[in-house]
This record gives C-alpha cells, structure tokens and sequence, in this order.
C-alpha cells in the first residue's frame, strides 16, 4: 500500500462526515429558502457555524443509556449505520485517479451489500430499546428498507447490462457517449426513489414518522449516539447522490471542468434534489408505500431489464 | 494471505459457536450475521468475490434480517431465556460435542498443508458464474426457481385476506 492510499484511507471519512455535518445547516437554509423564511442564520456568516454549534453541543449531552435496553446491541445500532454508510464510500470512484477502490470488480454489489447491512442499524435500533415506538419504528424499517432493496438491484441490472460489469470505473467509462439517465430514465426513477426509501429520508420516513411513531426507531437515543444516526443519514444521502453521479450521470465526465469539480457538481445537485423533496412532498400511508414498491416499481424494474436485454440482444445480433 | 485467511475462518468458527450458545435469540442472530459475513471475507480470498457480495446481499443482508423482523414480533422475555438455558445443560452438550469433534478430526487429519506458496487463484467472475448457472447447472436453477414459485403460492394462499371467514 502507497503512502497515498494510505492518506485517501484516512481522509475520505473524515471528509464525508464534515459534508454530512455541513449538510444538517445546508438543508435548514435551504428548507428556509423555500418556505419564505430564514433558517438558523445566527451563528458565523449567514449562519454558517450553526453545524458547529450543534455539533458542539450534541457531543456535551448526557448520553443515557435507558436501564430496560439491550445494552450490547443499543451501543451496537448507531455504529453499524455509521459504518456501513462510510464503507461503501470505499468503492465510489470520484475521478480516475481519486477514490479508495473505485477499480473493484464487484463494486456496484459491495455498495448494495453494505445498504443492506444498513438496514441493521435501524431494526436494531428499534428491537433493543424496547419501547413499543421504537419497535413499530423497527418493524417498519425493517419491511421499507428490504422491500426497496429489491427494486434497488433491479433498477441497477439496466445498468450493469449496458456497462457488461460491475466496476464503477468501467461503468463510467461506458457513459463516454451518452450518459445512462437517457436510455435508462425508467431504472433511474426507480432508483431514485428506492434510493430516498433506503436512506429512509422524507417523504419516505415512514420509520421515524414522528406524528404517530414519537420519533420511530431512535426514540430512546440521545446525546452523540442519536447523533451518529442523525450524521448517518446526510452521509447516506450524499451516498445514494455520488451513486446516482456515478451510475446515471456520467461520473466525472463534463467539458472545460476538471473531473473532480465535475462530481462534486453532480452530486451537489443531486443533494439539493433531495432536500427540494423533503420540501416539498407530503409521507405517504405506510400501506401506500409499500403497495407503490410491490405493485408499480416492481414491474418497472422488471420491465426495464426485459427491455434493455431485448435492445441489447437485437443489437449483438 | 495466510494469516488473513485463518483469522477470517477462526471467526467464523467462533462466531458459529457463539451462535448456538447465546440465550438471547437475536444475539445468536446477530453472531450470524458475524459468522456470513467472515465467510464471505473467506470467499474473497479463494478469488470468489462475486459469490462472497452475493452471501453479504442476500444472507446477512436480507435473510438474517428477516429472521430479526420475526424475532420482533415473537416478542421473547424472560421465561424464554431462563427455558432456553435449561435446555442448554452440558450434559446436552455430550452427543453434539462427539460427532462435532469426529469431523473436526477428519477435517484436521485430511487438511491441505498449509506452509508453501498459497495456490494461484484465477478469480472468478459473475460472468462465469452466469454461465456455469445457465449451461451446466440449468436444470438445478429450474427447479429451485419452481420450489420458490411453490413458497410464494403458499405464502400469498396463507396470507390472502378471509373476508368471509370473520
């Protein structure tokens, strides 16, 4: 291992946490923005030392761990959401050259793998607090998240078909003409919105629906451990963004730019697509939601694989 | 690669361990989960990454954490953990412990040496994967998809809404 890689290792968590961090002030202004107020614009320039502040003190909390918990598995939750999210970090190819693995042959699986083993945070979260609010909030992550993970790797297969590989690299490469959102525009609305069911964001935040849940599967958490789900979350929105750059949007592929500023413009984009969401879409019924997934994305998806197989096929021959 | 190859076949088997051990259903899961993923860290090191992400997918990502979802609405208290640990009781322990250590004793005694330069692996890809599921394996494929088609009937059967039975 080179001493640069070395560096990459430590520094690519220590950067997406602090995007994350920023992020919790960015959404607050942004949201602010478009419902005609201000947002949190005290502290620093146009506020900008709010995350800062949280931060600061969210980590001085008492952190109370509740005496019926499980305490081994309530310690274990918020971690596995945090490491799970940062690991998949770990195959995302910024540019050519930037990234930790962004070369793996089985990248695309290793980042579904990793959402997958997301889904624990939340289910455990839920289970060992104990509490009937976190245990519905549990329960509902837990039917949300593995139903969408089905319509997830579906959308994907469109991709991979069209790239013939799992490397992030090459699928990026195969985007030199067009990029993947044009032909496969069906895959990436229902990667999308699998994407924002998976990161269980607004309007899909069904397991922590705080008008009938408290507040879902981290009812019982406090201090820096509510605070780790919390940084989870915007780090699992940047994720699912820098995915959907990488897989729809041409990577780092743009004109006059350098790569690397082409990404993060990308992925900004998308970011600040997903806080217009949660601006602007009412939750919909649990029961909504899953017949959405079940009866309209599944077929989609399916669709969507048929049909790029048969266009493919037609082509080869 | 050796040394990584063995740490991550000792988890597993501690983890295994560990899971017929815990009283606590969900720690047993959870040490499941432990013991897939360490082998799919296995997996990777004998070139089969595409097997090893698939285990972590479907296994410990989907699988087991059905098994927790159950296990949540089970709603398990105490007089499950203390029953559990009277059936735990060493001497159950007698008949499992011997059959356990005749394979572990086979195992040993027919073990590849493992001094020597490791074996060059030819990694294998989805691609063959693919193939050798669609060529060779063709009719196992059939029939389990026909065996899961069967579960699928007989979960919507039992779960269908009796309207006119209430």
């Amino acid at each position: 291992m080179t001493y640069s890689a070395f560096f990459t290792i430590i520094l690519t968590p220590l950067v997406i946490l602090g995007l994350a961090t920023v992020l919790t002030w960015v959404e607050r202004r942004l949201l602010g923005l478009w419902q005609d107020r201000y947002g949190p614009n005290r502290v620093g320039p146009g506020g900008m030392f709010q995350a800062v502040a949280d931060g600061t003190k969210i980590l001085f909390k008492q952190d109370w761990i509740p005496p019926f918990a499980d305490r081994g598995v309530f310690i274990l939750a918020p971690a596995i959401g945090m490491m799970t999210v940062l690991l998949s970090f770990a195959v995302i190819p910024v540019t050519m050259g930037m990234g930790i693995a962004g070369d793996m042959n089985v990248g695309l699986l290793f980042v579904l793998g990793m959402m997958g083993l997301g889904v624990y945070a939340v289910v455990l979260a839920g289970w060992s607090s104990n509490s009937k609010y976190a245990l519905l909030g549990g329960m509902r992550a837990a039917a949300q998240m593995i139903s969408y993970e089905v319509f997830m790797g579906l959308s994907l297969l469109g991709v991979v078909m069209m790239a013939g590989s799992f490397n992030l690299h090459d699928i990026v490469a195969a985007q030199a003409g067009v990029w993947f959102i044009i032909p496969q525009c069906l895959g990436f609305g229902v990667f999308m919105l699998a994407g924002i069911a998976q990161t269980h964001r607004l309007p899909f935040d069904l397991p922590e629906g705080e008008n009938e849940l408290g507040a879902g599967f981290h009812t019982e958490y406090s201090g820096m451990k509510f605070g780790m789900f919390f940084i989870a979350e915007y780090a699992g929105i940047v994720l699912v963004s820098s995915l959907v750059t990488t897989l729809y949007l041409g990577g780092w592929r743009g004109p006059f730019l350098p790569p690397a500023m082409w990404f993060a413009l990308k992925t900004g984009v998308m970011i600040i697509f997903f806080i217009l969401l949660r601006a602007s879409l009412p939750r919909p019924r649990y029961d909504q939601l899953m017949a959405l997934g079940w009866k309209i994305l599944l077929p989609l998806s399916l669709l969507n694989v048929m049909a790029t197989g048969t266009i493919l096929m037609l082509r080869a021959s | 690669m050796h040394a990584l190859a063995l740490l991550a076949a000792s988890v597993t088997v501690v983890g295994a361990i560990m899971v017929i051990t815990r009283r606590v259903a969900v720690h047993a899961v959870l040490y499941l989960v432990v013991t897939l993923l360490a082998l799919a860290a296995v997996l990777v090191m004998q070139g089969a990454s595409f097997a090893a992400m698939l285990e972590i997918i479907i296994y410990a990502g989907a699988i087991m954490v059905l098994f927790v979802f159950v296990i949540m609405m089970l709603n398990l208290g105490q007089t499950d953990s203390t029953r559990e640990k009277e059936w735990l009781r060493p001497r159950a322990w007698l008949g499992p412990g011997i059959l356990a250590t005749i394979v572990c004793a086979e195992l040993l005694y027919c073990r590849r040496p493992l001094s020597g330069p490791a074996p060059a692996l030819a990694p294998i890809t989805a691609h063959d994967v693919g193939l050798s599921l669609f060529g060779r394996y063709v009719l196992m494929v059939e029939l389990v998809s026909f065996l899961l088609l069967a579960g699928l009937v007989s979960a919507f059967y039992i779960g269908r809404n009796r309207m006119g039975r209430h």
